[in-house]
């Protein structure tokens, strides 16, 4: 069904159109299309993040009689309910104006993959009957820093409209928003019946706005927060959850780095039987951990928190829990993480529970591989598996004093195998792996670090099942890349950060060109892209010419000029989030983006080569754009060039909260 | 990318130590107020300001052995969450911040800072109402909207409070439990250490 539309629907799951061309400025053409009881209707564009524009008229011809089309919307309305997926129901939708309707009244969970794409009151408008809502907000780049604060996001306006709208709401996901504590209270004050709060990546309050939450939420049974940042109002949130037996399924908390009432924390587990998530904070020691486990055996993900001894010495005659005893009892363990500062001696308690797990989080934990090896080589489930490697000393320093530059060369070799070892040993073992994260634990440029393309090389033999990797290193050759696109065609997630920048194959002294070429071309599946070290245009045209899935490509100091982009936005379909930074792409890249820019849910150029200008033409040719240009400070840009370009489709034109430094181009 | 030769250096420099190389070194963001092309720098001991060359040179390591050569520093480069970078340093050395007059509380990681100057300049990000007004031998800390004056206090091991900038930045960090900028019409009566002790600033 052809049709001309202001905006392109399209969701974060959705596969379905390819790009059109959008005329500005043109009446959006109605296409007719009958329906089943005669009427003529319009197709109408919809999806979670664009609704329909309200400029576009709809044509009825008489009703013959209602009482069928009444009888055909309930019986709609009761099939559509076993629609889950957003992507079925977009495509419900779009059949006829009854089918939208029918869509409309009985989806339940409302996804905005862009806070500001569509406004609350016209989600509100479309939908009425909403329990549940996943909100994303920022820019992913914005967690580097890349993004001055108070930039936007904020959550306010949203709940006011949602307390009003759907009082049932029962679940909130909130991922790069700003939330303030009264945005909390109001949430708790107006959702009777809510269950669930997750919380990613997000910020702007305090305990204080916990507390609102644990004392009123009565029903609640998930509070998760992951990676936030949560400010210490010394406010004892714990202590207010209700008295007597609890819903609480899920509690994450590790990123609230705030004290708290261990003595509520533990009463509050042990009346919650249904409880099956923890994830403490650094703040619980490891006999406070066993004490709050020995309560709650049924746990299947357990967070530690600091896992080691407290400083204050034990007394003389005070016996060490039997921490052994209590992983053991913990029979359904299958996810473990925290592992702040950690004891290694005390790793061996979890061995026990590792032939069950599937997930391990050691990515906060300074172990050395001959630690990690006793651990791994238990773990024959694991299909996540995330750590953190150490750094090494840096010996660039020495460059003068040869003799040391020597020792300290055939000690870094040393050093390197021993932790491409411990990625040896995963090989070996986790046959299951299906995501692998690996960290740097001192994330700086210049480090020599310990994992290689040995490493990478290793886990692409042994992990034939990899899905998704995210693989932090100094250094790769294009050999180990090229391995890992034919041993592990599952993969849907390749990110590979090489963290000098522009290093090129350190073997060859090539660019990763040939790399991620390789991945792209065989791995058939891959939907995310990350790529970094020395990159020239060919291979953004190799991105271009076999990444005909990739849903969100990631550029870091890449490419040699604008033909690189070109390649990519001409190339790649499904493209929808492209995050790029310090890479010499100008205003003649941007421009030969503009037929896919309505398919797209962001565009973010941060230290290109883009002008003022050039920006300006974009946002003129695209009227459902919304572009903005991001200065880091009040001062004027006095460069020619744009310092952060993100756009995004909207269909509410430009924001009326944006800050001072934000400048949106119409 | 060639380094810098290095004339000569210090014997403490050449130490060997394994593991984490301290808190220093790692810039991971400039202020805001910085405007760069591709590369954004600040070098930390030197406090100089950077070149634009895009291959950047690294700088040679006449830095304490706690700073290992930083190369020119990017802002958000490697793209680790600060959240990660700050729950992987280990010990981390977490204070109250508290504005006499503003309703939250921030906290502070005094070990990532080096000096006074740039735990005030962190304070200034934070509080973004403040601004730092450095006149001779004191720096004053002015609420931009109202006028009024902060003094910046902390809070000691014995429970005492003492004007900051009166110690050496070591001697402070290992001392201070919390801060508190205090309005200057309150701060009456803080006398800084006595002579006797250390009257340094750094």
């Amino acid at each position: 069904m052809r049709q001309d539309l202001t905006v392109q629907q399209m969701s974060e799951d959705d596969d379905r159109s390819p790009p059109l061309d959008l005329r500005c400025g043109a009446a959006p053409s109605i296409n007719r299309a009958r329906n089943c009881s005669g009427e003529a209707v319009s197709g109408s564009g919809s999806s979670t993040s664009s609704s329909i524009p309200a400029s576009v008229p709809v044509t009825v011809t008489e009703y013959q009689s209602q009482y069928p089309d009444q009888v055909l919307e309930i019986v709609l309305e009761n099939v559509l309910q076993f629609l889950t997926s957003r992507r079925d129901r977009n495509a419900a939708s779009l059949v006829c104006k009854s089918w939208w309707r029918a869509e409309a009244l009985t989806r339940s969970e409302l996804f905005i993959g862009n806070c500001y794409a569509v406004s609350p009151d016209r989600a509100r408008g479309r939908f009425r009957r909403v329990r549940s809502v996943v909100l994303k907000g920022k820019p992913r780049f914005a967690d580097f820093n890349l993004m001055p604060p108070d930039w936007g996001a904020h959550f306010g306006p949203w709940v006011c409209v949602l307390a009003n709208a759907y009082p049932w709401l029962e679940k909130v996901y909130l991922k790069r928003m700003s939330i303030t504590d009264d945005d909390l209270a109001l949430l708790a004050e107006s959702f009777s019946g809510f269950k669930e709060l997750t919380l990613v990546c997000c910020e702007g309050f305090g305990t204080c706005g916990l507390a609102f939450i644990a004392s009123k939420c009565r029903q609640l049974r998930v509070l998760d927060l992951i990676e936030t940042e949560v400010t210490d109002d010394e406010v004892d949130w714990i202590s207010l959850f209700p008295e007597g037996e609890t819903c609480l399924e899920s509690l994450i908390f590790d990123c609230v780095d705030c004290a708290i009432n261990f003595e509520a924390l533990e009463k509050l587990v042990a009346r919650s039987p249904f409880l099956r998530k923890l994830r403490l904070n650094r703040h619980v020691s490891i006999r406070q951990l066993y004490r709050l486990m020995v309560r709650a055996p049924q746990l299947t993900h357990l967070g530690t928190g600091k896992y080691g001894p407290s400083e204050v010495a034990q007394r003389q005659g005070d016996t060490e829990p039997d921490y052994i005893a209590a992983f053991a009892a913990c029979k359904s363990l299958v996810c473990l993480s925290g592992f702040r500062e950690i004891t290694p001696d005390y790793l061996s308690a979890i061995y026990p529970v590792c032939a069950n797990l599937t997930s391990l989080n050691f990515s906060y934990a300074t172990i050395t591989a001959d630690q990690l090896k006793p651990v791994i080589c238990n773990c024959h489930k694991l299909q996540i598996f995330w750590v953190g490697v150490p750094c090494v000393i840096d010996y660039q320093c020495f460059e003068e004093i040869w003799v040391l530059k020597l020792i300290l060369a055939v000690i870094m070799q040393a050093l390197d195998s021993i932790c491409d070892e411990g990625l040896q040993a995963v090989a070996a073992t986790c046959k299951e792996l299906r995501e692998l994260r690996v960290f740097p634990m001192n994330a700086q440029e210049d480090v020599e670090g310990p994992v290689s393309e040995v490493g990478l090389q290793a886990i692409s033999e042994g992990c034939r099942k990899l899905q998704s990797i995210l693989y932090f290193c100094q250094r790769m050759t294009n050999a180990a890349v090229i391995a890992m696109s034919s041993n592990c065609l599952e993969l849907e997630v390749f990110r590979l950060c090489i963290m000098g920048r522009h290093r090129p194959d350190h073997a060859t002294g090539e660019p990763m060109d040939e790399g991620f070429g390789a991945i792209v071309r065989n791995c058939r599946k891959l939907t995310r892209l990350a790529v970094s070290g020395l990159l020239t245009d060919r291979a953004f045209g190799y991105i271009g010419k076999y990444g005909k899935l990739i849903r969100t490509l990631s550029v870091a100091f890449a490419g040699d000029s604008d033909m690189g982009l070109k390649y990519v936005l001409e190339g790649c379909p499904k493209l929808q989030k492209l995050e790029i930074r310090d890479s010499p792409f100008g205003d003649a890249a941007l421009r030969s983006g503009l037929h896919h820019y309505y398919n797209m849910r962001f565009l973010w150029m941060s230290s290109c080569r883009l002008t003022r200008q050039g920006c300006q033409e974009i946002a003129q040719a695209m009227p459902r754009l919304v572009v903005e240009v991001i200065r880091s400070d009040d001062e004027e840009e006095t460069d020619n060039y744009v310092e952060t370009l993100y756009m995004y489709r909207s269909l509410e034109g430009p924001r009326h909260d944006a800050p001072k430094f934000v400048t949106i181009l119409r | 990318m060639s380094p810098e030769k290095v004339n000569h250096l210090p014997e403490s420099d050449t130490k060997l130590t394994l593991g984490l190389p301290g808190a220093g070194g790692e810039c991971h963001r400039t202020k805001a107020g910085t405007k760069r092309g591709f590369l954004e720098t600040v070098d930390l001991n030197l406090m100089s300001s950077s070149n634009d060359n895009k291959h950047c040179e690294e700088n040679d390591a006449m830095a304490s052995s706690k700073t290992p050569a930083t190369k020119a520093q990017v802002v958000g480069w490697p793209p680790v969450r600060a959240y990660r970078k700050s729950a992987m340093k280990g010990s981390c050395k977490f204070v109250k911040v508290a504005v006499d007059g503003a309703p939250y509380l921030r906290k502070v990681d005094l070990e990532i800072y080096h000096s006074y100057q740039e735990l005030l300049s962190a304070l200034e990000d934070m509080f973004s109402f403040l601004t730092i007004r450095n006149h001779v031998n004191e720096r004053k800390i002015i609420d931009n909207v109202n006028g009024v004056e902060y003094v910046p206090t902390y809070e000691d091991k014995d429970g005492d409070w003492m004007l900051v900038g009166d110690v050496p930045w070591k001697m402070f960090v290992e001392s201070c439990k919390r801060v508190r900028l205090m309005k200057s019409s309150e701060a009456i009566g803080l006398a800084p250490r006595t002579p006797a002790k250390n009257s340094s600033k750094s």
